[in-house]
């Protein structure tokens, strides 16, 4: 009998060290499956954030760079200005992306820097054990802000994909879920077409997949799930932000 | 050789490092450097080369990392403020053993400081910088020619140690301009990178993967990660010093140590005494890491020699290498001005002469 459901080969075998009931698993599936369909894997580079997708490196099986807390927007840029037949991606958590690493994403994506970005979104730092994240809900409670956020003194948490969305040059910005199976085969078809558009040789390209995190939210996996689909969902809201094809029917 | 032109030393060094092979260059603006990126971003699209304006120090630190770390030959320039913000990227791709060129063209610190000429940078490119236990190699030129030669060099000692080597100049050394030859031997092919860089499997022939990281969470590897790089620098210190003597052949009383635009001045000002009938000599570390122990101490313990002095453009930072290689053998002493204010020949001739 045929295989129907396998490993994707752009996934090594080690076994990964994500929590039970974390989505990175998932997200890094969709990612591989992604690399996979389109026969990337060979001209690939990923870049791998610091926090929970540290170790990214050894889960896929293609070339990778390690970035700096919050740099691999700029690693990225350098690896695809000086080698732009490659399709580079970077993974990068809410810390990473929307705290330290804030300035480099802005700017990659407004330079139109031609590598896909995927941004994991769990309203928590995770690696470094449950604080607060500038993606932390009101009234979520973390490591540091035990009470609950206030967004008196801690500002409201950031939207990262509309964020994005209000520069002109980046191709597409959209924003997906691993929270069921009906979120997971939009958030596939999304990075799978992030990684098509940065094939067409597209400006900037970014996918954030709205996640879980079991361990530091304090709740079982089911709850987290549920608990992402009640609180995260509304404030960050699904679907396609911006993409070519509505710039070009903008544009004419 | 080429034929001999005058350029100011910003531009020289941007075309010497195109001249030297070197491609891709990412910078952000400062004082008093901003002219090499004046310059490359008009020669850069006439050789087929990249120029990328980052948003930051921080950033460009980066694109530098990933550039190189997928095979690219590449380099940054930038001053004081802007290299104290590279230094995270630099203990970086020193940890994670890629081949980078940085050259600092040093303004006057701490904090802002000021943007004339200054040698504060002395600890920050030869003790660190960044966190953790690594080296660049580092040279300093004392002239618009010798930086052109020194950046030249600079790529193939980088990608030999795969390791960050670092141009420290001054802002005289970027801001004036002086007759150059660009040196066609020192143009050099780079390295093949297939065994380490990620090039893409693809493009290398290869089914195996390639990683860049300076990660190493089991204790003992990250120590065998840190002799792997203790050994490389200890190579260096074996394979790399440079330095230039200066009137040592007769029998000097003082000895001077002194490097880049300073040594000019201490040249000038030796060569005045010796009309005067005093005779100084002087060891000028064209590398400062790695440091000419050796040749300073030899040049310190001959008979007729009474006392060093390091003099520098900074309140005595390499007055601590020179005391540590002389290990007590001669008083060593330091006179020094920041701030952009460069002591002129008479001063150093006062200041000589106290110590006669």
């Amino acid at each position: 009998m045929a295989k129907t459901f396998k490993k994707p080969e752009a996934l090594s075998d080690a076994h990964t060290h994500y929590c039970p009931g974390c989505t990175h698993g998932v997200i890094h599936r969709l990612v591989a499956e992604a690399i996979d369909e389109l026969g990337l894997r060979d001209m690939t580079v990923g870049i791998a954030p610091v926090g929970c997708a540290v170790l990214a490196y050894n889960y896929f099986t293609c070339d990778f760079q390690e970035a700096a807390h919050g740099r691999a927007p700029a690693m990225a840029t350098g690896i695809k200005r000086v080698r732009p037949d490659l399709i580079v991606f970077t993974y990068q958590g809410d810390g990473d992306l929307a705290s330290i690493g804030m300035g480099e994403i802005i700017h990659a994506a407004n330079r139109g820097e031609k590598f896909t970005a995927i941004f994991v979104n769990n309203a928590v730092y995770g690696m470094t054990g449950g604080q607060m994240a500038p993606t932390t809900m009101p009234g979520q409670r973390t490591t540091t802000s035990p009470a609950g956020r206030d967004i008196l003194d801690t500002g409201m948490p950031i939207r990262m994909a509309e964020l994005l969305s209000t520069l002109k040059t980046p191709s597409y910005i959209a924003r997906q879920a691993v929270l069921r199976p009906k979120y997971i085969t939009k958030a596939k078809k999304a990075i799978k077409k992030a990684f098509q558009y940065q094939m067409e040789n597209r400006c900037f390209t970014f996918v954030e997949v709205v996640s879980t995190c079991p361990t530091n939210w304090g709740m079982s996996p089911l709850e987290s799930l549920e608990w992402a689909e009640k609180t995260l969902l509304p404030y960050y809201p699904l679907g396609e932000f911006k993409t070519p094809e509505q710039e070009e029917q903008d544009a004419a | 050789m080429g034929k001999k032109i005058l350029m100011k030393g910003n531009e020289a060094i941007g075309e010497a490092a195109i001249r030297a092979g070197c491609l891709n260059y990412f910078a952000y603006p400062i004082t008093p450097q901003s002219e090499v990126a004046e310059y490359l971003v008009k020669r850069m699209p006439e050789v087929g080369g990249v120029f990328v304006q980052g948003e930051s120090e921080v950033a460009v630190g980066y694109m530098i990392f990933g550039a190189s770390g997928a095979g690219a030959r590449v380099f940054t320039t930038s001053s004081s403020p802007g290299v104290s913000l590279m230094s995270e990227a630099i203990s970086y791709i020193a940890g994670a053993q890629c081949p980078a060129v940085f050259v600092n063209i040093i303004r006057g610190g701490p904090g802002l400081g000021g943007i004339l000429p200054s040698q504060g940078d002395y600890f920050q490119a030869t003790k660190g910088g960044g966190h953790g236990d690594y080296h660049m190699l580092v040279m300093a030129p004392a002239s618009v020619q010798e930086a052109v030669e020194m950046v030249m060099l600079a790529f193939p000692l980088a990608e030999k140690y795969r390791n960050p080597v670092m141009i420290l100049g001054d802002g005289l050394i970027g801001q004036m301009m002086e007759p150059v030859e660009f040196p066609d031997d020192l143009r050099t092919e780079p390295t093949n990178k297939d065994s380490w860089a990620t090039s893409g499997m693809k493009s290398r022939g290869s089914t195996e993967r390639n990683l860049v990281k300076s990660l190493y969470l089991d204790p003992t590897q990250l120590n065998d990660h840190n002799l792997n790089l203790k050994a490389k620098y200890d190579q260096m210190k074996a394979e790399e010093v440079r330095y230039e003597p200066y009137n040592t052949d007769g029998d000097y009383k003082i000895l001077i140590v002194s490097f880049g635009t300073m040594s000019r001045v201490c040249r000038t000002a030796i060569d005045f005494l010796k009309e005067e009938g005093i005779e100084v000599g002087m060891i000028r570390p064209q590398t400062v890491f790695p440091f000419p122990d050796a040749p300073i101490r030899d040049a310190a313990v001959k008979e007729s020699c009474k006392a060093v002095i390091s003099i520098e453009m900074n309140m005595g930072q390499m007055v601590e290498d020179v005391e540590r290689c002389l290990k007590g053998q001669r008083p060593v002493h330091w006179y020094g001005k920041c701030g952009g204010d460069v002591p002129t020949p008479e001063e150093i001739m006062e200041v000589i002469k106290e110590r006669l």
